[in-house]
Parts: structure tokens; sequence; C-alpha cells
């Protein structure tokens, strides 16, 4: 949608003459006079130097006068509105009651074609578009459009699917949230028109609620338990919000309400009966949103005087959250509009506005499975809301990360990793200045708390974005022990001591000769005679792969690189096919990954890059590199942040590749029957890039290899976790300790996180993975973790 | 209202051209067409130019802020011609145009290095563009810079050119 700065074109006093002329020229054409149509539509209710009520009256009179003319354009805008511009939804329902009142055939033609619109939307899951139109419809409820009888009509409908048999549970919730969330709306006018029936929706609406499973919520919540803030369920929290709201008889504090002041001409005008909205029915392919836990970081002791921040239970606490996700959503392509606009929030009471969004916005950070939005998106709109407020902003935003790292024992894996990137970035864009001391407690913890996790993993992404030398003095003296190490490379062949190795002679002849620019196959000659053994001369036994030749080969290569990125790049591709060769198969592959290990295990930046080109490159493939994440000599890395960025980098690029080939057969398939049907027209076909059977056959061939080595990456990864958790609860169990130590917690939660961040994946595969893994046999704490993502589901 | 032919907002094309653009088609030689088919690459491009970099920031900084918007491809280090050292700026590749979008959307205008960077559409690397194109081998920009810019060689060359002569003559 298009929003324009100038304001040239805006309905206010402002207007000169210039624009008049250009009305009339641009009114010749068709075209332009609907770019204008828009831009009036898509503006009002923006800041204006006149009042939002006579910007309304204006609007609706020119576009009176352009109804005969342009209707069926009118319509379509005004209908993207109530899905695109949903945070001034009630000024276009005020419009919509203005045209109503003007012209009764106009409203009815809109509201046919609202309904139209949600219908296709409840047909094709789009259930958030679904769920604006059914607030607007319900809106126009209050600005004498639609009748009240018939839009409880539309909402029993919608409730009536919780008394479906054999259906999941998201089905029913999405329809009782479609009805719940338009309340705070329209609960007014139906207590005060139809009081009884609106109370046996409640009651059944309640009898739903009280029924419901709950398993899914640990898998969703960001603290485990319930430390200064409730965890809801996001129907239980809207639920006691609405149930507040009716003990204060349907009047909330929140809402503007434009059509207010326009009651003497709507109340005259003549309403329309909504037709009825039949919930399409239920189907396999139909995929409901999963169901969410409300976040929350402040109440109002947090907040300074003067403001009062709405309880957790009050329907305004809603209703500024719904409206700050609304203006998100909308500006979210556009950081520095989306911080104007939520410091624009227009709010009628005084609320600690920059607390709101500060909460809100780590919400969808932390939401899980995954943030809505592009985790950058959240710290770069953060420094746009700095720049704009610096006096109070940044103060906020330090409270909430003290908030966040208080509460960090409790929080999910998953956000504390997510809580790092942000607070490092934002520390990047400001001098990486911070009060350390104020967290100098978690100097002497054990290296896998929490707390002390944190600062070691916000260092380290420190280092990434600046240098050594900057975080070291950024930091006071007494925090050396959470420093990173100095990200140097480690090349065993030129140290102390070297000479006594078996393959330091060789490893100095092939540096020189890399160095005069050899061959690969000169490189590869060299290193013929080196017996199979390892590196520290114990023998090999496995003819597939020979470590010592591995090791001097690519650590030198990756010492010779270790300039920068470019330089390693520019050393994997010349050698790429030696790479190839020395890690023919699977030990050879994780072989090369632990040479890797070992020269960088100081750079971990490097690391994340390189197993990202070997991957690339083919060198490896992903079950290597999750079997080698898993196998003993990582160990000690397995609860760094790192290991688990390479971990799930590899799970994509995988469906990526998977998605890719999809998307290649299903091409081919359009443009072969595109081709049949052109030839059975008697046209000719175009015969050059039609794809053949045979063609489309080893396509088709090549996906489902992908799609099995996809499976099995699964099952790779769910195997070894299911082994050393379960090793981790025997050696517990046996030596009569308490399993829950903070490994286990890092762990456990790793595991949820693969399932939660690639769930529509592993969703695909669940009954493999039911039947061959998670079985009733294996642990009651690993088969949890399992149960509750099933349940997201159902 | 969905019609949008072109990006427009902060994936928008900006009014800068680069002067040194040639088409790869040998018969297109017209200034006109040259343009037009620039304008095409870039509307396509998954490379983005970032300058006002420090001379001192490495690759590797560049990419773990480029890769929170997605997928890095490659970076290629703006060179001074003469010296061979980083002059300031770079070339970022991603694998995906979205992924270059939210580079353009969220990194533009923020720090790097301490540095507010800027971010541009490029219509793609070729060999040769790495280098500065300013008269004394860094890039145009720093020949004639007045201001004291530690991170980016102090004053411009000119001006230092100037300061030495001076103090060469004192």
């Amino acid at each position: 949608m298009e929003r324009r700065r100038r304001r040239t074109d805006s309905l206010s006093d402002d207007e000169d003459d210039d624009r008049g002329r250009k009305r009339r020229r641009i009114a010749t054409d068709g075209v332009d006079i609907e770019d204008r149509l828009e831009s009036l539509i898509t503006r009002v209710g923006e800041k204006s130097t006149s009042s939002l009520e006579s910007n309304l009256e204006g609007l609706a009179s020119v576009l009176e006068a352009d109804i005969p003319n342009y209707k069926h354009q009118i319509m379509k805008i005004l209908c993207q509105c109530v899905v695109s511009l949903p945070e001034k939804l009630t000024v276009y329902t005020t419009l919509v009651g203005l045209l109503n009142a003007k012209n009764y055939n106009c409203g009815g033609e809109f509201i046919e074609m609202l309904v139209r619109n949600l219908k296709e939307a409840l047909k094709t899951g789009e259930f958030e578009n679904a769920r604006m139109m059914v607030r607007f419809l319900s809106d126009l409820v209050n600005c004498h459009v639609l009748v009240a009888a018939s839009l409880l009509q539309m909402f029993d409908s919608f409730v009536e699917v919780t008394l479906e048999d054999n259906i999941p549970q998201v089905r029913s919730d999405i329809y009782v949230y479609l009805v719940l969330s338009a309340l705070p709306w329209v609960g007014r006018e139906l207590f005060e028109k139809k009081e009884n029936e609106l109370n046996s929706m409640l009651v059944t609406i309640e009898n739903y609620l009280s029924k419901r499973q709950k398993v899914h919520l640990p898998a969703l919540r960001v603290w485990l338990n319930e430390g200064p803030h409730l965890q809801e369920e996001y129907l239980d929290c809207l639920w006691a919000q609405i149930k507040n709201l009716r003990s204060n008889r349907w009047n909330e504090k929140q809402i503007m309400r434009p059509y207010l002041a326009f009651d003497g001409v709507l109340c005259d005008a003549l309403q329309h009966t909504l037709p009825q909205i039949i919930p399409p029915s239920h189907n396999k392919s139909m995929v409901y949103p999963l169901p969410r836990v409300v976040f929350r970081l402040f109440d109002y002791t947090d907040v300074p005087q003067g403001t009062v921040l709405p309880g957790s239970h009050a329907i305004e606490r809603y209703l500024i959250e719904e409206q700050i996700n609304r203006i998100i959503n909308t500006h979210h392509l556009e950081r520095k509009d989306c911080a104007v606009a939520l410091l624009g929030y227009p709010a009628k009471n005084k609320i600690p506005l920059n607390y709101m969004i500060v909460e809100v916005m780590f919400g969808q950070l932390f939401e899980l499975p995954r943030a809505p939005y592009l985790e950058l998106f959240y710290g770069a709109t953060f420094i746009e809301l700095c720049k704009i407020q610096p006096s109070s902003m940044p103060e906020v935003l330090a409270q909430a990360s003290e908030m966040l790292f208080d509460r960090l024992d409790t929080m999910h894996s998953v956000c504390i990793e997510r809580f790092v990137h942000w607070f490092s970035y934002h520390l990047s864009n400001f001098q990486y200045k911070w009060s350390w001391e104020d967290w100098a407690e978690c100097v002497n913890m054990d290296p896998n708390a929490p707390k002390s996790k944190f600062v070691r993993e916000v260092l380290l992404k420190c280092l990434r974005f600046s240098y050594y030398q900057r975080v070291v003095e950024s930091v006071p003296e007494s925090f050396a022990s959470l420093l990173p190490p100095d990200p140097k490379p480690f090349y065993k062949y030129e140290q102390e001591g070297a000479g006594s190795l078996a393959g330091t002679m060789h490893a100095h002849k092939l540096i020189s000769s890399i160095r005069s620019k050899c061959t690969p196959e000169e490189a590869a000659q060299l290193l013929k005679d080196l017996p199979n053994v390892y590196p520290n001369g114990q023998e090999n036994e496995n003819p597939s792969f020979n470590p010592l030749k591995i090791d001097v080969f690519f650590s030198t290569l990756l010492h010779l690189g270790s300039k920068s990125i470019s330089h390693s790049f520019a050393a994997l591709a010349k050698f790429h096919p030696n790479l190839k060769s020395l890690a023919e198969f699977e030990d050879g592959k994780i072989c090369l990954l632990k040479v890797l290990y070992e020269t960088w295990k100081n750079n971990q930046q490097i690391m994340v890059v390189l197993v990202d080109k070997l991957l690339r490159t083919e060198v490896v493939e992903c079950s290597s590199v999750a079997n080698w994440l898993f196998s003993f000599e990582m160990q000690h890395d397995f609860t760094s942040f790192y290991v688990w960025e390479i971990m799930h980098s590899t799970i994509k690029k995988m469906s990526r590749h998977v998605d890719q080939l999809q998307l290649d057969v299903d091409n081919a398939h359009d443009k072969q029957e595109a081709a049949k049907r052109k030839e059975a027209d008697g046209l000719d076909a175009g015969e050059d890039d039609v794809p053949s059977d045979e063609a489309i056959e080893r396509m088709e061939e090549k996906l489902e290899a992908a799609t099995s080595a996809q499976k099995n990456l699964f099952l790779v990864i769910f195997q070894r976790f299911i082994i050393v958790l379960t090793e981790h609860l025997a050696r517990c169990e046996s030596a009569g300790v308490d399993y829950n130590t903070p490994w286990y917690k890092w762990v456990i939660e790793r595991l949820q996180q693969v399932f939660l961040m690639h769930h529509e994946l592993v969703f695909r595969y669940i009954n493999t993975l039911e039947q061959l893994l998670f079985t009733s046999d294996i642990d009651i704490h690993i088969l949890e973790v399992f149960q509750q993502f099933c349940a997201l589901r159902s | 209202m969905s019609k949008r032919k072109l990006p427009s907002g902060s994936v928008a094309l900006s009014q800068y051209r680069d002067q040194h653009f040639r088409s790869t088609d040998s018969k297109n030689t017209t200034l006109r067409g040259n343009r037009t088919e620039q304008e095409k690459l870039l509307l396509l491009s998954t490379t983005l130019y970032i300058g006002n970099l420090s001379f001192y920031t490495s690759e590797a900084q560049i990419h773990e802020l480029f890769s929170r918007a997605g997928d890095v491809k490659r970076i290629v280090m703006g060179l001074d011609k003469v010296q061979k050292t980083p002059c300031g700026f770079c070339f970022v590749e991603y694998y995906t145009r979205a992924d270059a979008e939210n580079a353009m959307r969220y990194i533009n205008g923020t720090r790097l290095d301490d540095r507010i960077i800027r971010t541009d559409w490029d219509a793609g690397f070729k060999e040769g563009r790495q280098y500065g194109r300013g008269k004394t081998g860094g890039q145009v920009r720093d020949e004639y810079r007045t201001d004291f810019d530690e991170a980016r060689g102090g004053y411009g060359k000119m001006l230092a050119t100037k300061i030495r002569r001076t103090s060469d003559v004192s």
C-alpha cells in the first residue's frame, strides 16, 4: 500500500488552489482517479490539521459524488483497508456508516463484498484477515449499517464449531477467537439489544474454554514457571479480560469511536441484515493458527508515576497490545514509519506508552515457535524509537534488559538466544556502553548457569561485531574470565615441537607448494605416501578415509587462507577436488569437520561460515554436520550457541534444497500441462522449453532422494538427542542426584527448539518419529517434549 | 493498492546511478539503452553497495551484521587501487533478493564499527569494481573531504597533501 509522505492531497484545510486544478485534469483519466481515491481513502485518519470528523465528512461527500462512476473501485479499496489498515478500523467503519446513510445500496454492496472476502479467507485459511473482517462487521453494528441480531447469528455459527466432533482443537479455538476478539467493539451494543442471546453464547464459550486441553502450553512459554507474571494461554487471557469487560457492563476506555459524533446522521440510516455465514467444514489440509502464550514483562509498579498500566486482565491491556501489534503488522517493512506510528499512538488515557511498546515488541521477539518478523526488524526499530525519544526510550529498554537479565534463570533457552542476539546488536549501535558492574555476580557462576552463559554469549557476539581489543576494553577487568579467547586460528604444524609430529614434513612442503601456486593434482601427489594413521600416530583401521592426510591437507589449507573469509573461500574453491576425494565417505567428512574445529575453535564465526561453505559445495553432508556436532569432540561446546547456530542453519539449508526441488518439479509439470493444453487447442506448443517425461522423472527422483535425506537428518538429530539425554538421566539416577542441571535445561530446550523452529517440516515426519524414536519406552521427560509438540496442532 | 509496480520505501532505487556502468550486450551502446538495462539489473539485483565504512572494518564484521538480514553469499571488499588496502566500501551479495531487501530495510543507516553505514542497490559485482576510483587510488569522496575522519585515513587526500606541503615549507 502506498503511503506517501506528501500532504498536498489530504482533505485538511491546507488545500490550495493548485490541487483543485490538478483534480480536474486527472479526472479525464480513469486510472489516475483510482489512484487518487486510493490515496484519499488510505490516508484518512492520519495526523491532520483539521479534525477527524470533518475529514471523514469531507471524504464521504467526495466518495458519494464518485460512487456513480467508481463504485466497484471504492468498495474494493475499502475492503482492502479492512485488512491492511486495521489500526484505523473505527475510522473506516464510520466512513462506511456515512456512505450507507447517504446511499443504502452502496452500503449493501459493501457488505456483500466484505462477506464474500470473509468466506474466502475462512476457506483459504487466512484467519488473521478473517479476524479483522469479523471485527469490522461487528463495528458496523455500532454504525447502524448492520442489524445486531444478524451479527449474533454469525457469532453463533462460529461458536457452534466448538460442538463439532473429530476436529483439532486449534480449529474450534480460532473460531472462538474470531468472536472474542470482536466483542470489545460490539459487546455494549449486543448487551443493550440482545442481552439474553449474548449471554447464552458466552455460556457456550465458557463451557468450551473450561474443557480445552493445554498440553502445548509448556512448549510455548517464555518463562518456565509462574514468575512475577502469570503466563496465560491467549484464549484464557482474553476470556478473563472479556469477563472483566462484561462486569463493567461492556464499557471500555480505549477504543476511539468516531461514529459517536455522527450519531444523528447514522441513527436515521437503514440497516442491512448480514447474510448467513457458515464456517467451511474441516479438512485435513487446513492449517489453523498455532496457539500462543501472552507475554508480560511489566506491571504497574514498574512504570513511572502519573501513568497507569492497565492490569493484565483489564480489557484495556488487550486493546492497547492489539493496537500496537496492528501498527507493527502494518509498518514492519519500514522501520522508521513503524517507530513514528508506534509513538504516535493516539492513547485516550494516560498510559505508559513506551513501556507498552517495549513489552509488545519483546513479546513478538520472544514468541514461540518463531517471531512473526525478522529478528533484525525489532533491533532496528528499537534503535529508531531511541532516536525519536532519546531521553526516555533508552531508559525503558535498559530497564527491560535488567528485568530480563534478572529472570534469565527461568527463561526458555530459545528466548535467551534471541535476547543475546538483540542485546549484542543493540550494544553495537550504542558504542558497547553498558553498566556491566551490575552483572558482576555472573563472574563466579557455573559457566552453564543462564546468567553466566548470557554474558559470555553476548561478549562473543560483540566480538563478531567489533574486534578483540574493543570487547576487552568495554567490560570491567573483573570480567576477564567471561571474555572470549582471542579469535586466532591454531595450526599445529608450525607450533613449537611440531617436528615430532607425523605430518609436519609434508605440511611444510605443502605450504611452500601452495604458496608457489601448485595445482590441486600436485598437492594431492605430495600427500600420496602419508600412512593411514591418526595425527598422533595411532593406527586407523578404517580404509574409507585417511585422518592424517585430511589433517595435514585441510589444516594447512585453512591456515593459509586464515587472513579473511574471502581468502578461506578462495582456498576451499581452488582445492575443492582434493577435499571431495579426501572426504568421500561419512567418516572422512566428520574427520574434516573435526580438523576445522581444531583450527578455528577460538573463532566461532569463521566455523559457522566455513561449515556453511562446505555444505553448499557438497564437501560435507547435512547428516555429517549433525553427527559431528553430537560427537565426543564437540561435547565441551555442546551448550555453546554457535553449535546450534550451525545445526539450525544446516536444517534450513536442507529444507531450502527440498523446497527448491519441489518447486522445479511443480514448474515442470505446469509447463508440460500448459503445452498439452495448447496442443489440444491446435496451437504451436513452442517445444523448446517443454520438459520431457524423462526429465520430469529425473527431477522427481532427485526430489525423492532429497526428501529422504531430510527425513534421515531429522532421525539422526532426534536419535542423538535421545541418546545424550537418556545417558544423562540414567547417570543422575544411578548417582542419586537431581537430573535438572543447567546442562540438562540447555539440552532439553534445544531439543524443543528443533521441534519448534522447524515445526512445519517435523510435522511431515511425525508418524515416523512416533513409531521409530519417541516410543513409550523412552524416558518420560524426553517423551513429554514430543507430546507437547504434537499437541500444538491437535 | 496491491498493484505496486516498482519497489518503494526503503527498498526503492536511489537517485544515484553508477556512471561507469557498461552493458554486457555489445549492440546496446546508446546511453539510454544502457540506463534501462542498468535499472533492470538493479531491480533484480541481490547485491548491495555498502558505503561509509571505516578502513579498519573487516570482512568478518560486515558478515556478522549483514547475515542478520539473510544468508550472505559473498563480500567483496573495496580496495585502494594503489595500496590494495580497504578504502571504506564493499559489496555484499545475498543468495536471494528477499534477503537483500531486508538488508536495505533494516541495516541502511544503522551502525557498524561505530559508523553509520549506507546501503544501496548495485547492478552486480564485476572484476575491477573492487578498486577505489579516486585519483590517488581510494574513493573519490576521500579526495575532496575537508573533515578529519580518523577511521578513513584522516583528512581528505587533497587537503592532506596541502597540509603536508605547508608543513614542509615551514
